[in-house]
């Protein structure tokens, strides 16, 4: 009896994962199989095979294009968050500045009202009135901004848990404090770095509401904006067009992964630190 | 180098004095300990000689200069710390070279330089190695090599043994010994560890709340030390420190100290208080009741290998009531019993306030 009952148990874990794998795996299937379908639809089928989408979104002129300003949006932002908040951190961790927790989590909690819809309107009225809008730098400022608390917290973990004696010991030896932060704190803090900058790439290159309100110009949109836009004449999202795209709007971010993960020793497991 | 401190004071912010005007003078390649409690000051006093801390006033001169404004990487000093500070990410030859990167050396040399150093410490085998993969002690060699390898003009050890285990510590403190000895060159040494001190040091300066009780070599400090914070400090087991009184009779002032007369030093007056200092190595046990013996019942065994630790618990009222005695092996009393304990009075220690008195008059 105990022995059925076993039995069973394992049957209903098993069948709830299988259930919980499919309602994952549904979406990357789709993402896999319908851009090379002939006349895709919103469920996953077995693909009337055809290259056709893909010459129909290179027809499209921003497509392409939006891809580049994906990549300069998300590294201008990538670059300027780990360079600022590994300075920042790195002081916070180092110097004693009165109220310094309390700063941290006042600007944490500050970052999703910058981001986030609450500050819109006085993001993009500053934006205009410094003539950033529909620029590359504007975006890149605003998403930096709103990214930067976040991984000034995360970061400063990783400061506070090097010993200072590696800084010390090398001050002793006459290096500068520059030399001592890229001899030292960099290489030992590389991992927290790299998982700075893959989150802010990841973040930015999925990010829509600030991009879409920035900038003006279809040429200067990135991907997600892009997207967006992908109708047909009768007003119907264009599923060709659109799952073709979300492919290929994917595919640099899943290559970004495997080269940091492959190169820094980038690795999520264990948590976030190494 | 000689190193010479003078008037030396650092106040933390908050108000903590760490290091109270204190002067001192280590001679030229003298192998020299820090011996103190935590929170004595020690490490901060190897940090300013080192140039990581700032005093608040006085001055560090090393070799007869000044230093006190250089920064750290501008005395020619080489430190270790007590977690050894490798750099993780840097293989053991990248680790001993990384003075001389910051030098300026060519990679050629400083590698050379490197194997050079880490075959005398026994490390060419590891020198590929990260530090991560090496065992403590290995780990303490290549941060003294790392040391060396920078022919600084004195090292610096902060707690250099601490953080190997009993029995790898007693070997590293030999080997530590006969580098020094080899190498000659003045090393100063902070340590929390009595035993450390004692055996690796040519002199010692007790410290105690940011100023130096005493300074002496090892026997002097043991045999003589000047104050009963610093004799309750010193010795593997704590010396018995017991309140007497002098008592002057007819035939000359005796001390009573925990029911026990016995012989006191001149020139104290009658009634004086004193503190009585007898190691329980310099104590020896009687079975029979003698005046000159502190009474007790036998409270405790501890063995100690060659010797046992023997507790007495005093039935008099008055005092602490405890006096240890170390007793040969084979000849330890039946706990329970009574026994008497003898000072062997050549190595009594009188204590007048904080103040060295007796057996010969005052500290030599």
């Amino acid at each position: 009896m105990n022995a059925v009952r076993h039995a069973l148990g394992r049957i209903a874990a098993a069948a709830f994962l299988a259930l919980a794998a499919a309602f994952f795996a549904l979406p990357m299937l789709w993402l896999a199989s319908a851009p090379f379908d002939a006349s895709p639809s919103i469920t996953v089928s077995v693909p009337e095979f055809t290259l056709a989408n893909f010459r129909a979104i290179l027809d499209n002129p921003y497509a392409l294009g939006s891809i580049g300003n994906s990549v300069i949006q998300a590294g201008g932002a990538a670059a300027i968050v780990v360079v600022l908040a590994s300075l920042a951190a790195y002081a916070l961790s180092r110097v004693r500045v009165p109220g310094r927790d309390a700063l941290l989590y006042v600007l944490l909690l500050l970052s999703s009202v910058v981001t986030g819809t609450a500050a819109m309107v006085p993001i993009f009225e500053l934006a205009t009135r410094l003539g950033l809008v529909d620029t590359h730098l504007g975006v890149v400022l605003v998403v930096s901004g709103g990214l930067l608390p976040a991984a000034i917290f995360i970061l400063k973990d990783f400061m506070d848990a090097t010993p200072t004696s590696y800084e010390e010991s090398a001050r002793v030896f006459g290096a500068s404090p520059l030399q001592i932060l890229r001899h030292i704190v960099v290489p030992v803090v590389r991992p927290g770095l790299a998982t700075i900058a893959v989150w802010a790439v990841a973040s930015v290159w999925g990010g829509f509401l600030m991009q879409y309100i920035l900038l003006r110009d279809p040429a200067k949109s990135p991907s997600a904006v892009i997207l967006y836009t992908l109708y047909t004449e009768g007003g119907q999202p264009n599923l060709d067009l659109i799952s073709t795209f979300s492919l290929l709007y994917s595919l640099p971010v899943v290559a970004m992964y495997l080269f940091v993960s492959g190169r820094y020793g980038f690795r999520l497991h264990g948590g976030l630190k190494q | 180098m000689t190193i010479s401190l003078r008037g030396l004071t650092k106040v933390f912010p908050g108000g903590v004095r760490a290091l109270d005007s204190l002067d001192l003078e280590i001679g030229e390649g003298e192998f020299f300990a820090l011996l103190g409690p935590s929170g004595c000051g020690k490490t901060t006093l190897l940090r300013s000689i080192a140039g990581l801390e700032t005093p608040t006033s006085g001055a560090v001169a090393i070799g007869g200069a000044d230093v006190t404004a250089l920064p750290p990487g501008r005395r020619d000093v080489a430190m270790v710390f007590q977690d050894y500070a490798l750099f993780p990410h840097m293989d053991v030859t990248a680790n001993i070279a990384y003075p001389l990167r910051i030098k300026k050396v060519p990679r050629a040399r400083r590698e050379a330089a490197a194997a050079e150093v880490a075959g005398r410490l026994s490390l060419a085998e590891l020198l590929g190695r990260r530090p991560g993969q090496l065992s403590g002690g290995q780990q303490q060699r290549v941060a003294l090599a790392r040391a060396i390898a920078c022919r600084p003009k004195v090292f610096l050890f902060d707690e250099p043994l601490s953080n190997l285990d009993a029995r790898l510590r007693l070997e590293a403190r030999t080997f530590l010994k006969r580098l020094q000895d080899e190498l000659g060159v003045t090393t100063v040494f902070v340590t929390h560890d009595q035993g450390e001190a004692l055996a690796l040091a040519h002199r010692i300066a007790v410290m105690d709340a940011g100023r130096i009780t005493q300074v002496g070599a090892p026997s002097e400090i043991f045999h003589r030390p000047a104050t009963p914070f610093v004799a309750s400090f010193i010795g593997s087991t704590p010396m018995n420190l017991l309140p007497g009184r002098v008592v002057v009779g007819a035939s000359g002032p005796a001390l009573h100290v925990a029911g026990a007369v016995l012989p006191a030093p001149p020139g104290l007056p009658d009634g004086e208080e004193v503190v009585y200092g007898i190691r329980p190595e310099y104590t020896d046990l009687s079975a029979a009741p003698r005046e000159d013996a502190f009474p007790g019942t036998v409270a405790v065994l501890e063995n100690l290998g060659t010797s046992t630790l023997v507790t007495l618990e005093s039935a008099r009222e008055g005092g602490d009531g405890l006096v240890q005695v170390v007793v040969p092996e084979g000849q330890e009393p039946p706990v329970g019993g009574a026994a008497w304990a003898v000072p062997r009075p050549e190595r009594a220690l009188v204590y007048r306030g904080d103040r060295l008195v007796g057996p010969r008059g005052g500290p030599a």
